[in-house]
């Protein structure tokens, strides 16, 4: 199981360098300043540039993939969100792919049965465990936008209340900790359970779901067990955001491990498979509306092509053509 | 049965006996390290030397898939890496594609072949990987450093091997694209590799022939004019004995209002002739003027499953024909891949079709506003129109010897979104229609197995596995309810279901959905019915009978 440990060890090593830089060597600034302004310089640009090396090639054909009813007779009802005939259609189509994961709701486990017999069977663990993993992640990361604000926006105050609404603990337990603890352990289970998840799964498959596993037990580990300065951390944010270069205050190695993480988390994102995250609305067999016979689709390098003509095909057949009784062009 | 492919029993004991990912075994394995292995039944004939020579294909020579050495043209690696390259650059598609799935996998058990065989790299997720792990390895920025954490690998004569057998276990159907969050469709993976390998000449008879055949005399057979017309002349007379009806059908003549294109299995194939007999009976029942093209005599387009030029290439013959014979529009008969290109290549490649006119059934006065720009109608759309506006003939108990079933064709439902259209048609023309289960029909629908130019006879244990889970689900409807016949919109199923019907539902016979049309038309002036279009006893008749007794 190379595949599985190799990415954990990478993992627990990437959170040991933070913390024993930190505590033994006073890195804190390297840690704190220098590092996460790479790493955000790293990912937005990185980001920019894999959109853009996407955009800059072109979609030559509509290859719309169909998944209901096309628009055709007026009497016969057309499937909107998955065969649109719009562009607005088409931008429903991917937003609720984006937010609702509608394809994966398709998902059905085979079996084969003696017989022998297929049997599908519905399977909404992957949707489930998916949508969980990925809206929690969202409200976690908004929830982050306190250190970011002197008086955090109206919305992100309401989503943090909501998210605690349980006051388990103190300070309240936000269920979204526990949530997408719960996903990452399922995503990383059936990938290794699963036969056919474990033969399809690479290393850079286990890497991303440990990593973010490493950065929500960091940051947990500071909210509910050992408690850093949270002051400290806004100021150090807040002097982040707004371009300053000053030294953290004292505030805990285990902020430096979870700043660390993220910062290798954003620095790893555009080179890998989390630009998924950007792919999922330039896919041309769902971005793109099915209307392929009603409107004229240009592929910027299409040339007029050489064909065999009618011409030259009369001419091969001529007489063939004429004992048959076909009319010819040329006699 | 074929010599291709095992006894039935033997391949549904090997189904419940191997051990497969299906079943949760061989995940010890990488799959990258499983060999490729050609055996008698998985490996399609290559392209005879002849072939390649007539459509200036490149590395023509005499070899086998089962050859130690493949004789590669020298310098094949730079050829692939350049020609993935310039690919790349051609397809936002390709690039997207190779880059951003997730190995969620989802679309694992979603593929017929991997259904079929159990083999892990049927998996779509892994067909992508083939090229994938070689994209990884040359392209992209990080290569050298996570080499082996990033799942990539050098391009070998292996990994050609395995290309050239797995991307010919593909059928281009995208089913696993339903399925994909992101879209991935595997079909472009599979039309890029394919493009690739031809470049050094690793190819497919069964696919070059037809496109050589199709280049030089308009249709994949190769049939010239003269058989061509024929061969239509002589269903003419199977339909004038059994109906009295004489149909005149009229070749390359100008003017007529609409040209008929239609896949030429319809006109030489067993059971597709039985189709063009329907067409014949309905555009005489209501006295369309139309012509038949011998010149653009195919509707289908194997250059689909070759390259993208060839597709252009023959495609272009449509437009050329219609523009020469001034026709107002194109009316398409039934086909999978045939209406994949039309609906969604035609009009980018050859188009725009200004000299044709916006679609209009003479009949009904229907527009057909979903094809105004690349003017050329699907058969069942046109029919459901007529039967909608009452005006045809029709009595559906000349088909109450047949329990249908609709198997909805891979690029009709998923290419193109016509799914309640022939439904309609055969609802109207027959009294037992039998929807198979949920997840096997429309969108979900389940390749025939052997599309994409896999037909060939000697790649019949891959065609049966791979048709395994659409027969499945036949007999699902013939066990619940007697089901005899299954209707597509096909011309490749007409020519691929019977074997496997013949193989996995004994009894199930394949009937195109015009066939059932022409059954069911009265036509003005007929002899009294009692045979269908394959002389076969028509249930009234019998009734007739029982009660003449």
């Amino acid at each position: 199981m190379k595949k599985v440990f190799m990415p954990l060890i990478m993992v627990v090593l990437l959170a040991l360098i933070p913390y024993v830089a930190v505590t033994y060597l006073n890195m804190a600034y390297l840690f704190g300043v220098i590092i996460p302004y790479a790493a955000a310089f790293i990912f937005i640009a990185g980001f920019i540039w894999r959109i853009f090396d996407w955009l800059r090639r072109p979609v030559p054909f509509p290859i719309v993939t169909t998944c209901g009813q096309e628009k055709s007779l007026d009497w016969i009802k057309q499937n909107h969100l998955e065969s649109p005939s719009t562009r607005f259609g088409a931008a429903m189509r991917v937003l609720t792919e984006v937010l609702f994961f509608r394809s994966l709701f398709r998902n059905t486990k085979a079996e084969l049965h003696t017989g022998p017999e297929l049997v599908y069977a519905s399977s909404k663990w992957l949707w489930m465990g998916g949508l969980a993993f990925h809206w929690s992640l969202l409200i976690i990361g908004l929830r982050h936008a306190r250190f970011f604000f002197i008086e955090p926006p109206a919305f992100i105050n309401a989503i943090e209340h909501a998210d605690s609404f349980l006051e388990l603990t103190l300070p309240a337990f936000f269920m979204t900790d526990a949530i997408v603890l719960v996903a990452l352990t399922f995503l990383v289970a059936r990938r290794i359970r699963d036969a056919k998840l474990r033969i399809i799964s690479l290393q850079t498959d286990f890497f991303p779901l440990f990593l973010i596993g490493g950065i929500v037990l960091a940051g947990m580990g500071m909210r509910y067990l050992e408690r850093v300065d949270i002051l400290s951390i806004k100021a150090l944010m807040m002097g982040l955001v707004s371009f300053s270069f000053e030294a953290p205050s004292e505030i805990g190695a285990l902020f430096f491990v979870h700043l660390f993480l993220v910062s290798m988390l954003a620095i790893y994102f555009p080179f890998s498979k989390l630009m998924h995250m950007g792919a999922i609305f330039l896919s041309p067999t769902r971005n793109l509306p099915n209307n392929s016979r009603e409107k004229l689709h240009r592929n910027p390098w299409n040339k007029p092509g050489k064909f065999r003509t009618y011409a030259e095909y009369e001419d091969e057949f001529r007489e063939k053509m004429k004992k048959a009784g076909l009319p010819v062009e040329k006699d | 049965m074929s010599k291709y492919a095992p006894r039935k029993a033997q391949l549904a004991r090997e189904f419940l006996e191997k051990p497969t990912p299906l079943k949760g075994a061989q995940a010890d394995r990488e799959w990258w390290e499983m060999p490729v292995d050609f055996h008698d039944g998985n490996w399609c004939f290559p392209g005879k030397p002849d072939t390649l020579k007539a459509i200036g294909f490149p590395n023509p020579r005499k070899w086998a898939a089962t050859d130690e050495d493949w004789q590669l043209p020298d310098g094949w690696e730079k050829i692939i890496h350049d020609g993935l390259k310039e690919r790349l650059k051609k397809f936002r598609s390709l690039k997207l594609y190779l880059d951003s799935c997730v190995r969620c996998g989802a679309c694992a058990d979603k593929c017929h072949f991997f259904l079929g065989s159990g083999d892990p790299k049927n998996m779509p997720v892994i067909r992508a990987e083939l090229l994938r792990s070689v994209y990884r390895n040359d392209f992209p920025m990080v290569k050298k450093i996570l080499k082996g954490f990033s799942g990539s690998r050098k391009l070998t004569k292996e990994v050609i091997k395995e290309w050239h057998s797995y991307f010919y276990q593909c059928t281009e159907c995208r089913r696993c694209s339903v399925f994909c969050p992101l879209g991935i469709d595997t079909a472009e993976i599979t039309m890029v590799a394919r493009e690739l390998l031809n470049l050094i000449g690793v190819n497919n008879n069964w696919i070059l022939a037809p496109v050589a055949n199709c280049n030089r005399t308009g249709n994949h057979l190769g049939i010239e004019p003269h058989t061509f017309v024929q061969n239509i002349m002589s269903l003419v007379d199977d339909i004038e004995e059994l109906t009295g009806i004489t149909v005149n059908p009229t070749f390359n003549r100008k003017g007529a209002e609409i040209l008929f294109i239609t896949p030429s299995g319809d006109v030489f194939g067993d059971p597709g002739v039985y189709t063009m007999m329907g067409y014949l009976l309905l555009f005489h029942h209501i006295g369309l003027d139309y012509t038949i093209s011998t010149y653009a005599s195919e509707g289908g387009n194997f250059g689909l499953f070759t390259t993208n030029d060839m597709m252009k290439k023959l495609n272009a013959k449509m437009y050329h024909e219609a523009e020469r014979l001034k026709v107002k529009w194109i009316l398409g008969g039934e086909c999978g891949h045939m209406w994949r290109v039309v609906h969604q290549y035609m009009s980018t490649m050859n188009g725009p079709a200004d000299f044709l006119e916006e679609p209009v059934s003479p009949i009904t006065g229907t527009k057909f506003t979903n094809a105004t720009s690349t003017k050329m109608v699907h058969i069942a759309e046109f029919t459901a129109d007529l039967i909608k506006h009452g005006k045809l003939k029709l009595d559906p108990s000349r088909n109450d010897h047949l329990r249908t079933t609709f198997h909805d064709s891979c690029n009709v439902s998923r290419g193109m979104g016509m799914l309640e259209e022939p439904r309609f048609v055969l609802n109207s023309v027959c009294n037992s229609f039998n929807e198979m289960p949920e997840n096997t029909i429309r969108e979900k629908t389940f390749c025939c197995g052997s599309g994409s130019g896999i037909n060939a006879e000697e790649f019949m244990e891959m065609r049966m596995r791979g048709g395994f889970p659409r027969a499945n689900a036949v007999r699902t409807v013939k066990k619940q309810h007697q089901v005899n016949a299954l209707i597509t919109i096909c011309a490749i199923d007409r020519a691929t279901l019977p074997p496997l019907m013949r193989y996995w539902n004994p009894g199930v016979a394949v009937y195109g959905l015009h066939e059932l049309v022409g059954n069911a038309l009265v036509m003005e002036g007929e002899t009294p019915r009692t045979e269908d279009l394959r002389e076969n006893p028509m249930a009234i008749a019998e009734e007739r009978e029982d009660g003449d007794a």
